[in-house]
């Protein structure tokens, strides 16, 4: 599988509000809310980590889970969300000029 | 989406997180609109790394919602640095303002940074009533003007219509203004003392007779104006009146905490004092929190709880916040006027 790449999306607003995300859109006013494991990939989208990386070190470990079933879960996720232009999704590394910044974490 | 923001809303108050905040950056103005509650002397308002510094505790505390308003805004010259600032921390920024300062590049400034929403305050449809509310020559066509600009970008505009006895008549030409300019309208009859509790602006409210008119206007209802909700059942006794010091509070330019922008109990100071510390810890904060409906001795047996809004920061301007606010008292009552015309009609 080629590996992919997720950085969070532009024009966005964001917060995670213990384990979950809520982001909303500045064009559309779309809210969302992510669950726990959205909350850590979200985290996690710089740009740069391979999203195999992330679900080996950061979603297996913390959610027990076989890594290939995990991974093809996150795979459908980060790709639906990027339909939204919540994340941005790419078989290469993105700078941090295309990463939106990081929601900072309240109340864990 | 009211469903998931109420779904945030209830998270937030349950984390006891202030996800909501509106911060006027200035008390300055450049209009004098004759039902402002305001004071528009400069009385040392935060400096630009004060301000910063408080949206970086914002941020941290779990602010996401941040109302950016005045004053007017726009008077402050760092403005479109602080609003850079906070769209780098995430927050969704919206914007409250009479745009006349608004100029095309400023559009595209405020369109590029991620804003997702302009408030823009409209009286009426009419120059003449519009200007002489302001008090402005020419405010009108500017900021008619502004929100075109704003449009033309993609913005989100709401017009603002505070109603009062000057323009009672007019909303329905602001509504038509703003549906051709592509804004969204909202209409606010409420009209507040004056923060040093001068009492006169009151005299501005619309009679009761014109209250009746906009509450059976079937133009208005659902969207420019809200119904309210149904009465409380025995479990909702012990919700909270409202999400004031809860999930939201008010940063004034001087650093005070209150509990909502119409909720004027000074709470605590930045320049004194961490948001977090102020948040967590202070007494009028506890207290207000403290309030459940069971606690108001009036409201709580009051035949018209179903259809009052009542607003603990109006009731507290009145001398007591666990006591009615007369201006809701009198809405309930022509709202359920309104109720039955609309179920005879």
């Amino acid at each position: 599988m080629t590996d992919l790449y997720i950085a969070r999306g532009q024009r966005l607003a964001a917060r995670v509000l213990a384990t979950e995300t809520v982001i909303l859109k500045a064009d559309d006013s779309g809210l969302y809310v992510l669950n726990e494991v959205g909350t850590v990939l979200w985290g996690a989208a710089d740009g740069t980590t391979p999203l195999a990386t992330i679900v080996e070190r950061l979603i297996c470990p913390q959610f027990d889970v076989d890594g290939a079933s995990a991974l093809q879960d996150a795979t459908e996720f980060v790709r639906e969300l990027g339909e939204h232009n919540i994340l941005s999704v790419s078989d290469r590394p993105m700078t941090g000029l295309d990463a939106a910044p990081a929601a900072d974490e309240a109340a864990s | 989406m009211s469903s998931l923001l109420d779904h945030v809303m209830g998270r937030a108050t349950e984390l006891a997180l202030p996800i909501s905040v509106h911060f006027d950056l200035t008390y300055r103005c450049n209009e004098r609109c004759v039902h402002c509650y305001l004071d528009h002397e400069d009385h040392g308002e935060l400096t630009t790394s004060e301000v910063k510094d408080i949206l970086d505790q914002l941020a941290a505390a779990g602010t996401l919602f941040l109302i950016f308003s005045g004053g007017e805004l726009l008077l402050r010259t760092d403005f479109f640095e602080l609003l850079e600032y906070a769209r780098a921390l995430a927050f969704d920024v919206k914007l409250k303002t009479n745009a006349l300062l608004i100029k095309e590049a400023d559009a595209i400034r405020i369109r590029n940074l991620g804003v997702r929403q302009v408030q823009v305050s409209i009286y009426s449809h009419r120059a003449e009533v519009h200007d002489a509310i302001t008090k402005v020559a020419g405010s009108l066509d500017r900021s008619i003007a502004a929100i075109r600009f704003l449009k033309a970008q993609g913005l989100r505009v709401l017009i603002a219509n505070v109603l009062m006895r000057q323009n009672v008549g007019d909303y329905p030409g602001v509504q038509a203004l703003a549906a051709e300019l592509g804004a969204e309208f909202t209409l606010d009859p409420t009209i507040t003392p004056k923060m040093d509790g001068d009492a006169s602006l009151l005299a501005l409210r619309i009679p009761t007779t014109h209250l009746l008119q906009v509450f059976t206007d079937k133009s208005l209802i659902g969207s420019a104006v809200t119904p309210p909700p149904g009465a409380p059942d025995l479990e909702a006794m012990d919700d909270a009146p409202c999400s004031a010091g809860h999930a939201a509070c008010y940063v004034s330019p001087y650093g005070d905490i209150f509990p909502c922008v119409q909720f004027p109990l000074p709470s605590g100071n930045l320049r004194r004092e961490r948001f977090e510390d102020i948040w967590r810890h202070s007494k009028q904060l506890e207290e207000v929190r403290a309030i459940r409906l069971r606690d108001l001795p009036t409201c709580s047996v009051c035949s018209l709880q179903s259809n009052c809004t009542r607003c603990p920061g109006l009731a507290y301007m009145e001398g007591n916040m666990r006591g009615p606010s007369s201006a809701d008292c009198e809405k309930s009552l022509v709202f359920e006027q309104a109720r039955s015309i609309r179920e005879t009609n």
